[in-house]
């Protein structure tokens, strides 16, 4: 820019904060507005019903099909049982989660925050109640400016009341999650949860009650990290909710549209897209961070093109190729087209590689594992006929639900024999059998002698679950002598 | 007025500030972050007066709570001071020979002395409870004045050529060189006769020479067969372990004017809880000795799924 930008000396003050502008928007019905309810039921289903689904593992785990047992650290999900050690497990499937929202994202651009995300969900929710205690928009907006009367604070308060109550059931409902959904629905209400049961609930109900009540689309535009990693995911071949102005501009009334048909477009500028959108934004200025692309708009449009016989689709689903595309006449492209592409292809590639990867991992797992630690000091012992001792703590892992019989065993380290702190030293053996409880690990401590003579050299630990071939870990040791460095 | 307009691109007000071509656009925080920032700061206050935070010239302020992190330390101590008791209940009245009955308290005993091995025993014994010259090995087999439970808890309580214990046990190797009861050449003799009995000397003339003065002088304490005797402390000298050194010259300056080793009499600074603790850690370092038959075949107790890895 050449131009030079002069600065006069008294310039008005300008707010750095702007107050927030609440959003009251209209109620209505159509397509997208249909799918989001079946969406939002069936989240609150399965995010209800979930802990609830029993599923047998015998006398030694928690039948609960979904839980996870923090205090022992296990992660049950139906017929998986996932160990800490196994941990990659949930980051691979984080990172699927992840891939996935590119995914979804670069080809249906943000169907997630339309009507998926748990903040769109409940806000979705809360507008509904408001719209039962205040009205629709004109009536809340009228309720919102009038003043601070008795019957308008009885009103409010009913309002955050049922507000509250719905963030408690299903905020709260979250520590179903972590423990015996029965026993502590029991527990919690007679009084004897965990204090940390408590207190989640408080937390969970107040965040629920904060961001669905009242924070609602200031979530999504200053808090929530996601529309700003989206714009960078989304490209010109993304479906996202467009305003086709080419149709629509210039806007104007029914009757100067009838009077002047070829200068005005299809919009009327009866402002129902703004008056539907739950973050208040005005799709016709064009693609933005504050759309969520719910489509609601869409519904609102698509039924005013329907009273004025014009055809529906002034707002649309489109990618801005295909809008370009149209807009120079030419037939739109359909959608199913449009969504694979070599960059969804590719990313649903990865994806779908993880999910095979964490597949198979799973379906070839053992369920007997072990690990060794070697006592460093001292690292080895003399004793007294000349022979070397070392010594080791193996830690047995039965991730079987039942008890089971595992045998350990040297191999390799000729002449060495082992005995435990619980058995007489003359018992030492090549291996031992011990017993481990079902769904744990059980710490040994071994003592390995090798005969004098013996050099430093590294040996394997086997571990075997007795009557299970197949089921059998092994792990390198190192064994030192006095003539080792 | 600054040269106010629309941002194309974006249909944003410009603040009106222009640099090298990039404009600034006036896009305002909500009003709910300045809220939530002063909300903090009311906090920080609020946390100021209810915790110690203010530095004073000798004490920082105290707090309305009264919290302090010596009185969370406190009663942290005394809680686990608390577990402790319960874990190791009924080892006071238990005679030590009889630990091996009970494995649980058996568990619990050798855990709290390794804890108390770190507070007391490692200056002279180590961390790893190796020793080190003069300073016996306690992971090994060999024991000066025996290894069994019972022992092991006698010789901490009473200690060995403890001052002032009239239980402790005392022995001396008579400085056979400083006090000229033999000469260097006689010496030298008997330690290479000692060193050749466990294969460290070749057998030869001197060895022969050796094994007459030792006859005469050492086998007294030690033994005709060299193997020590515990009574007395004396140690075998036909294993591969040697405390003062297996070399030749260190032998034989053990024998010209020998080094004694001191244990404390533990019983007076520690109570007989931790004291038996002590011996059953020492114990079970692997060279314990009579270790009752194999402890009930009663599968241990799955260290519970808590401590997995
Ligand atoms: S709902 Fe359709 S016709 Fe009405 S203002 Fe919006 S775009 Fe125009
Ligand atoms: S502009 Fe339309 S699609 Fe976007 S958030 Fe508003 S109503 Fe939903």
């Amino acid at each position: 820019m050449n131009k030079p930008v002069q600065i006069k000396a008294q310039e008005p003050p300008v707010s750095l904060y702007a107050k927030r502008e609440p959003v009251f928007n209209r109620r209505i019905d159509g397509k997208f507005r249909r799918i989001k309810w079946a969406i939002m039921a069936l989240c609150l289903a399965v995010y209800w019903i979930t802990p609830w689904l029993r599923w047998d593992r015998g006398p030694y785990a928690p039948d609960q099909a979904v839980l996870i047992d923090l205090a022992h650290r296990r992660f049950y999900m139906f017929g998986i049982e996932i160990w800490p050690h196994e941990f990659y497990f949930v980051a691979g499937l984080l990172i699927m989660a992840g891939i996935g929202l590119f995914l979804v994202t670069s080809a249906v651009g943000r169907a997630w925050c339309g009507y998926a995300c748990p903040q769109t969900v409940w806000t979705d929710l809360f507008q509904h109640v408001d719209r039962l205690f205040d009205g629709d928009r004109n009536a809340r907006f009228r309720l919102y400016k009038a003043p601070w009367t008795a019957s308008k604070i009885a009103r409010r308060l009913a309002k955050w009341s049922v507000y509250l109550a719905i963030s408690f059931a299903t905020g709260g409902a979250w520590i179903f999650y972590f423990a015996d959904a029965p026993t502590l629905h029991q527990e919690f209400w007679s009084g004897t949860a965990a204090p940390v049961a408590y207190g989640t609930v408080l937390v969970l109900t107040l965040t629920t009650f904060v961001l669905g009540g009242f924070m609602r689309e200031q979530v999504c535009i200053y808090m929530c990290p996601w529309p700003r990693i989206q714009t960078a995911m989304l490209d010109e071949k993304s479906l996202i909710v467009t305003y086709k102005d080419w149709r629509g501009e210039k806007r104007g009334s029914l009757k100067k549209a009838q009077k002047n048909p070829e200068e005005y477009g299809d919009c009327i500028d009866c402002n129902q897209c703004v008056a539907v959108c739950p973050t208040g934004i005005d799709i016709r200025e064009g693609a933005q961070i504050g759309c969520i692309t719910c489509a609601l708009c869409i519904d609102a449009c698509d039924r005013v093109m329907a009273e004025t016989g014009r055809p529906r689709g002034l707002i649309d689903y489109a990618t801005l190729e295909d809008a370009e595309n149209e807009k120079a006449g030419n037939a739109p492209t359909r959608h199913m087209k449009l969504i694979w592409r070599p960059r969804t292809i590719l990313y649903f590639c990865v994806w779908a590689a993880i999910g095979l990867g964490l597949l198979f991992t799973l379906g070839t797992r053992v369920h007997t594992g072990l690990t060794v630690a070697k006592d460093r000091n001292p690292p080895y012992i003399l004793m007294s006929d000349g022979s070397v001792r070392n010594a080791y703590t193996l830690r047995l892992r039965n991730m079987q639900g039942r008890p089971r019989d595992m045998e350990i065993a040297i191999e390799g380290l000729p002449g060495a024999v082992m005995w435990t702190e619980d058995m007489a030293r003359e018992a030492a053996a090549r291996s031992l059998v011990r017993k481990v409880a079902a769904d744990a690990t059980q710490g040994v401590r071994v003592y390995v002698v090798a005969p004098a003579g013996s050099t430093d050299q590294s040996f394997d630990f086997s571990v075997q679950a007795v009557g299970e071939p197949g089921e059998a870990d092994s792990s390198q040791a190192k064994f030192d002598t006095p003539g080792g460095e | 007025m600054a040269d106010k307009r629309l941002d194309e691109a974006t249909n944003t007000e410009t603040v009106g500030h222009e640099w090298d071509g990039i404009e600034e656009l006036n896009t305002p925080l909500p009003r709910w972050w300045l809220w939530t920032f002063y909300a903090t700061i009311v906090f920080a206050i609020g946390y100021v007066i209810a915790y110690p935070a203010l530095p004073g010239i000798s004490q920082a302020s105290e707090g309305m709570l009264g919290w302090s992190s010596r009185g969370q330390l406190d009663a942290e101590m005394s809680s686990a001071a608390a577990t402790r008791a319960k874990a190791v209940a009924g080892l006071a009245d238990l005679p030590i020979e009889q630990l091996p009955q009970h494995p649980q308290l058996m568990r619990a005993a050798v855990a709290g002395g390794a804890a108390a091995f770190k507070v007391n025993c490692v200056q002279c014994h180590g961390a790893g409870a190796a020793g080190s010259k003069g300073y016996p090995n306690l992971n090994d087999d060999d024991w000066l004045w025996g290894g069994d439970l019972k022992t092991i808890e006698t010789t901490l309580i009473h200690g060995i050529r403890q001052p002032g214990d009239d239980a402790t046990r005392i022995s001396l190797m008579p400085n056979f060189g400083s006090d000229g009861l033999l000469d260097a050449g006689q010496i030298n003799d008997v330690a290479g006769y000692v060193l050749s009995l466990s294969g460290k000397e070749k057998k030869s003339a001197a060895t022969q020479r050796g094994a007459q003065i030792f006859a005469d002088n050492c086998a007294v304490c030690h033994g005709d067969n060299a193997k020590g005797n515990r009574e007395l402390g004396a140690p075998n000298l036909t294993d591969a372990i040697w405390l003062d050194g297996g070399s030749k010259a260190e032998v034989a300056a053990q024998i010209h004017h020998p080094h004694h080793g001191v244990m404390p009499a533990w019983g007076e600074r520690l109570d007989p809880v931790t004291i038996k603790m002590l011996a059953a850690y020492v114990h079970s370092l692997g060279g314990g000795e009579e270790f009752a038959a194999p402890v009930a075949a009663e599968a241990p107790a799955a260290d519970a799924a808590q401590e997995t890895d």
